[in-house]
């Protein structure tokens, strides 16, 4: 039995098609012009994105070393993904409505979710601690792709309200990573947001990786040419360049709000870190790629940028460090301050009205943990629950 | 007889190995079994040593790697399929429930699909949602499909072999929070008892105390802890088929049974053991069978999950209630 296992996709047009890239800022700092994609952008406007940047990662940085410190279960570190997600999250307004996968911590800072509530489904004490509707920010969807379709049917939603093609138009954009295009799930969403032509942009994060899995095990094209196939544009960003990511989702964004239909959006980046704090990189892939992709930094570009043009001086860089700082620390005291959830939390919120089993099980999970009580008051504790776990 | 001494996850790696030396057409198929081994290491070093054309990383698609594996079985392999976790199952279920177990009936016996899935399933290592899981009774309830459960090394690598040479297809579950549990494995398949035969744990008088998978060790430590009743602790190993012998043997020995399992109590595996010891044990049983599961609740957040688990406590306050009616 033989497999040819050299018939993977051409050298270089999965990992290297820079032709093909959207950029606006290159990695030393030079913007460059697209003529499709003019980007007007003041001092201050590009200090914020700085800001941003530079506070996303401290968040995660944070995160990865109270995962250390055992203070959290697991974590999906950002790094290396900043600008693709400040850069569309900033294009965002407030009227559209994400879907997030595990990792965008940098998106839902740009919707105003406190850090700390991202922290909540890593420490293990709820599976998200934020509501959707106050920061039209999904919840975290860890079964890869499933929140493309739910996207999907959220812009076809908004169709029916009429809230396509006004002034106050809205979108959704959905976020995926490289190996989530093999779902069938999100397969299905590119289908019915062409046919129905939805408003969603499909904004996939190609940071190379599916935890071992290099791009190649998912793709013999470029990702973003996916899109032509199910009828809607696909275009290729640079995700380390946060003015080019800005650029491109605001238009796939007005475009989608106007009632042109639905973008793909492959940002084209790199997962800097492990896939999570509990995997092994050195397993799978070579230090010399990471070393490659430190060249292309997303926040040192922005950085040699503003200094280059004279918007920022030193201060401005230490103000923002120090605000990092603040907010790093912030978010650890939280963290270690995040109530435990008590045992009888376990049937909260089950069903949206009452139920009877759910009530039953309460009642005797309770009694079972009151004869724990009472024999530790030295009362009779040896009728302990009556038919606790038993469903007669 | 050798015997080594191996963690489950080895065992399993091992048990992989000398089926994929044994015959040509084993297969192993998942997400990220090959160069890193797995995120459990269950199938570390087998790339290296099979090749990439037997031991392949799959798109990441569960549909897909389930459908392609029938194919392949079609066309004479046998593919032993890893899901990554419980909870990612799911996009797989249409493959297994509709096409992987019901395709040998419908072609009048003509085809025949081995394919194994081995799911490692179970709470108990403080993991995000989707990760602690036990979906066994989606697939016992699914006639075509063969259900197996281990819960030691020393079955780990007896079982997966068995599993990998049945006729039928298989849903293997592996309690991943008993991965790391070291055991003496009898390297010699033969001295084996059967796949689906359910083997006594540790011999007792008063009460039967039935489980597989993660919790065979949390009703044995029970039983150890119990030093007023005798349990008698049995491993069914199987859920389908079901070794009903065995475990009527020992009920009409003991009068009385208790069932743990980590999935929910309602409709759970439980339910079909506590009907099947009363119609086969009515005038034996002292007590009418009890069982400890989970609530009928979504996996909760970790931190509280020891809460949601049956553990010892639990299970011997069950015990007291049978001899309590
Ligand atoms: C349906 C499903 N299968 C498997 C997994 C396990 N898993 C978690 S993340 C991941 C890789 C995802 O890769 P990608 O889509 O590229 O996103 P990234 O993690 O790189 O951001 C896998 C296989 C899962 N969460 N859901
Ligand atoms: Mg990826």
């Amino acid at each position: 039995m033989t497999v040819d296992a050299s018939r993977g996709a051409p050298p270089g047009t999965l990992r290297n098609s820079s032709a093909e890239l959207v950029q606006l800022l290159t990695p030393e700092g030079e913007r460059v012009e697209h003529p499709d994609y003019p980007l007007e952008l003041t001092a201050d406007e590009i200090r914020d994105l700085y800001r941003d940047l530079v506070i996303v990662r401290r968040i995660d940085f944070e995160a990865v070393a109270l995962t250390r410190q055992g203070e959290l279960g697991i974590w999906a570190s950002l790094l290396g993904q900043e600008a693709a997600q400040i850069g569309s999250g900033r294009a965002l307004r407030d009227q559209d409505m994400v879907f997030p996968t595990y990792r965008e911590h940098a998106v839902a800072w740009c919707c105003g979710v406190e850090p700390i509530k991202l922290l909540g489904l890593y420490r293990g004490v709820n599976h998200a601690g934020w509501d959707p509707k106050e920061h039209n920010f999904h919840l975290y969807t860890i079964v890869i792709g499933a929140q493309t379709l739910h996207a999907a049917g959220y812009a076809m939603g908004i169709q029916r309200d009429g809230a396509v093609g006004t002034e106050s138009g809205a979108a959704t954009i959905a976020y995926f990573g490289d190996g989530a295009t093999s779902q069938g799930d999100v397969n299905e969403s590119f289908v019915w947001a062409s046919v129905f032509n939805a408003p969603v942009v499909f904004f996939c994060q190609n940071n190379q990786w599916a935890i071992s899995e290099p791009l190649e095990k998912q793709s013999r094209i470029p990702l973003y040419r996916r899109a032509q196939g199910f009828g809607f544009p696909g275009i290729r960003v640079d995700g380390n360049d946060v003015f080019a990511c800005l650029a491109v989702t605001r238009k796939a964004l007005d475009s989608a709000r106007d009632g042109q239909g639905p973008t793909l959006i492959e940002a084209f980046t790199y997962r800097m870190g492990a896939h999570t704090t509990t995997d092994d990189p050195t397993r799978y892939r070579l230090e010399a790629e990471l070393e490659a992709w430190k060249l292309k930094d997303p926040i040192e570009r922005v950085k040699a940028y503003l200094v280059k043009n004279e918007m920022a001086d030193s201060a401005f860089f230490d103000d923002v460090d120090a605000e990092a700082k603040q907010v790093g620390m912030d978010v650890r005291k939280q963290c270690l301050e995040l109530p435990d959830p008590g045992p009888m939390s376990i049937f909260d919120h089950v069903y949206a009205e009452p139920h009877a089993l759910i009530s039953e099980e309460q009642e005797q999970f309770a009694a079972y943990l009151a004869g724990f009580a009472d024999a530790a008051d030295g009362t009779d504790g040896a009728g302990r629950a009556d038919e606790e776990g038993n469903a007669s | 007889m050798t015997t080594e001494t191996l963690t489950l996850a080895k065992a399993l790696g091992a048990g992989l190995r000398k089926a994929m030396e044994d015959d040509p057409k084993v297969l192993i198929m998942g997400e990220d079994v090959g160069k890193l081994g797995g995120v459990f290491r269950v199938t570390d070093g087998l790339q290296k040593d099979f090749g990439e054309s037997r031991v392949i990383d799959t798109p990441l698609a569960e549909s897909g790697i389930v459908g392609t594996a029938v194919g392949l079985a079609l066309r004479g392999y046998r593919p032993v399929c890893e899901i990554q976790f419980d909870g990612f199952v799911f996009p797989a279920v249409d493959q297994i429930i509709s096409q992987l177990a019901k395709m040998h009936m419908r072609s009048l016996g003509a085809i025949q699909l081995p394919v194994v899935v081995r799911i490692p399933c179970g709470g108990g290592i403080g993991a995000v949602e989707h990760h602690s899981e036990s979906p066994e009774v989606h697939f016992a309830h699914a006639a075509g499909l063969r259900v197996v459960a281990c819960s030691n090394p020393a079955d780990a690598y007896t079982m997966i072999q068995q599993s990998i040479r049945s006729a039928d297809p298989v849903i293997f579950f592996e309690p991943k929070r008993r991965y790391w549990d070291k055991a003496p494995v009898e390297m010699d398949l033969a001295a084996a008892p059967p796949l689906h035969q359910a083997v006594v744990a540790r011999p007792g008088d008063d009460v039967t105390v039935l489980a597989y998978g993660p919790m065979v060790k949390t009703c044995l430590e029970a039983a150890a802890a119990d030093d007023e009743r005798s349990l008698e602790v049995i491993d069914l190993r199987s859920i389908n088929p079901l070794d009903i012998e065995t475990i009527m043997a020992s009920v009409r020995k003991t009068g009385r049974c208790v069932v743990a399992h980590e999935a929910p109590v309602f409709g759970g595996f439980g339910a079909e053991l506590a009907a099947r010891i009363t119609e086969r044990c009515f005038y034996h049983l002292e007590a009418p069978v009890l069982r400890v599961g989970g609530f009928s609740t979504p996996y909760p957040p970790s931190r509280v999950e020891e809460q949601y688990l049956p553990n010892l406590d639990r299970i011997l306050d069950a015990v007291d209630r049978t001899f309590g009616w």
